[in-house]
């Protein structure tokens, strides 16, 4: 069983080769440079190190987002047509749960989040068996914080861009948050690997991004209807 | 005997997404284009995210129907060919890494294509070119006359100095508040119409085969408000009639002009706008007893498709241009770079 893994919805570019439940190899880098230019060569350079042909595949598993529109296009395109070409299945992760992996052994809540500018984050919840105990979403994040503050157990926030966010989570959620240093906000490909592996592919030609978000000219189009 | 070589190409620049294979680079074997018109016009025009999500919605089911009606399977193909733009960044986008994903998992050679240089060869289905000739290039967001003395040489000697023709038509369309898309509409109207309005022709220098349409769009928007403010009505037909009346006055005399200085054999029409009945009389009877043979593509290699990227890289393939696993979406590349690029 050998699983090729692909994260580009975000700033960070992870790809991740699995034998038989086993990391063969994983590339990451966080830096703000094109997707789209580097992800094929980096998939070829990580399957060539690892001695698998892309025939040998016999699983793709992407991170279909929240994120950046175009970024999680890129990954999710890629994994779809691949898998299409050798007729394998290819399975969707979201982002933020490839995210909460990175607080596996956390006696609390998970809570990965992206920002989505304008004060807005995607997020969602996670219990330590990474199971969402509340749905993933868009919204402010003022008006998250004002829903997690009454949590039970301490909180973990993880996201690459928490530092926009960090004096506002303490603030608000006092000493409910937790927050680990910088280095550890990175999620994984072969965490996506991991979270995929047992996740049943569906019909292919449906596998689409995660979004959260209607496009602007779609939600002021509904908009528009609704007052008519 | 040489063996036949089959191309399969992805054209997703713009609000269709399509694939096509073509053998030898001049039969077509398979044609597929998924429109997405009726979700963009609500919006009176493409929006750029409603399209890229429509674009990864489409494209296996497109590729899957494509092999479908052609009877053959990815393997069966030498090569993979893809528009990597001009276009909508997004949407471009969708298309260049599902061919490199086809190309990579396939062993495939992989062929980026030039939008204008596909417009130019969707004709090459048609008809063998022959060389020197000329291009003129009319669609929603280009106006251009191309000259090519070989296959995958192009010269761009004249351009819009602002909007495109098609993009003129889109404005004067919403303006008399016809439906998206309106150059259809505006083109029907003025085979009603009569020229009533001398709407002003830019000819700019002389012996200069630029082209400007703003001026034109504007004169005609400044009647139609003017008429409004005086109480007139003015017969809608008639204002059709006249500003396609400018538009392809312009084209075809200009089109005329480059093609005897530059002593063409052939002149291809290309783009969306050749579908417009008005431009494919003026040229007919531009050409009508000359020693150039004008060629308008049939209506369905008018509109954007992936045929004629597989057309045009059918010439790249054999010309011996690869693409790495480096290649990305350029939304302005110019046919020129593109050409001198495709020669290497
Ligand atoms: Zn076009």
């Amino acid at each position: 069983m050998n699983v090729l893994a692909i994260d580009t919805s975000n700033q960070i570019l992870g790809v991740s080769v699995m034998k038989d439940g086993e990391v063969a190899g994983e590339l990451i880098t966080n830096i703000k440079k094109n997707h789209s230019v580097r992800l094929m060569p980096a998939v070829d350079q990580l399957m060539k190190e690892t001695a698998i042909a892309p025939s040998d595949l016999s699983k793709i598993i992407v991170a279909k987002g929240p994120g950046s529109y175009t970024g999680v296009r890129i990954g999710l395109t890629t994994a779809k047509s691949m898998g299409w070409a050798l007729n394998i299945p290819v399975v969707g992760v979201s982002s933020l749960e490839v995210l909460a992996y990175q607080g596996m052994f956390f006696d609390g809540y998970i809570c990965p989040f992206f920002d989505a500018r304008r004060g807005l984050v995607y997020t969602g919840l996670y219990n330590q068996e990474m199971q969402l105990v509340k749905a993933e979403t868009n919204l402010l994040m003022t008006d998250w914080l004002e829903e997690l503050k009454a949590s039970d157990k301490p909180v973990l926030f993880l996201s690459p861009d928490i530092e926009s966010h960090q004096e506002a989570i303490e603030e608000m959620m006092e000493d409910k948050a937790v927050i680990p240093p910088k280095a550890l906000h990175v999620p994984h490909p072969s965490a996506l690997a991991l979270a995929g592996q047992n996740k049943e592919a569906g019909p292919l030609h449906a596998l689409v991004p995660n979004y959260l978000r209607l496009v602007e000219a779609e939600a002021k189009w509904l908009e528009q209807q609704g007052k008519k | 005997m040489i063996k036949d070589n089959y191309i399969l190409a992805i054209e997703t620049s713009c609000d269709e997404t399509a694939a096509a294979i073509v053998r030898n680079g001049r039969e077509l074997v398979a044609n597929v284009v998924a429109s997405q018109i009726e979700s963009h016009k609500r919006f009176g025009g493409v929006v750029p995210e409603i399209a890229s999500r429509h674009h990864i919605e489409q494209i296996t089911i497109t590729l899957e129907e494509t092999l479908a009606q052609a009877g053959m399977q990815l393997d069966d193909m030498d090569a993979i060919a893809v528009t990597e733009g001009p276009g909508l960044v997004g949407a471009l986008l969708v298309g260049v890494n599902t061919a490199k994903s086809l190309a990579f998992a396939k062993d495939k050679p992989l062929i980026g294509v030039h939008h204008i240089a596909g417009h130019i060869y969707a004709n090459r289905l048609e008809k063998e070119f022959e060389f020197p000739l000329l291009s003129l290039v009319v669609s929603g967001g280009h106006t251009e006359l191309i000259l090519m003395k070989a296959h995958g040489s192009f010269e761009v000697i004249g351009e819009t100095r602002d909007d495109a023709a098609g993009e003129a038509y889109d404005k004067v369309a919403r303006t008399l508040k016809l439906p998206y898309p309106g150059g259809p509409h505006i083109d029907r109207l003025a085979q009603e119409g009569e020229e009533t309005i001398d709407f002003p022709r830019a000819w700019l220098e002389d012996g200069s085969y630029d082209f400007s349409f703003s001026g034109l769009k504007s004169a005609v928007i400044n009647k139609l408000h003017n008429a409004k403010q005086k109480g007139e009505t003015l017969e809608e037909k008639n204002v059709a009639a006249s500003f396609q009346a400018s538009v392809v006055d312009v084209l075809s005399t200009k089109t005329y002009q480059a093609a005897k200085e530059h002593q063409v054999k052939q002149v291809i029409v290309a783009g969306g706008v050749a579908a417009n009945q008005g431009l494919r009389k003026a040229l007919k009877s531009k050409f009508d007893g000359e020693d150039i043979e004008l060629l308008i593509p049939p209506l369905r290699l008018c509109t954007d498709n992936a045929a004629m990227i597989a057309a045009a890289g059918a010439v790249a393939y054999q010309q011996g241009h690869r693409a790495g696993w480096d290649l990305n979406a350029d939304p302005s590349l110019s046919l020129e770079r593109y050409a001198k690029r495709s020669l290497k």
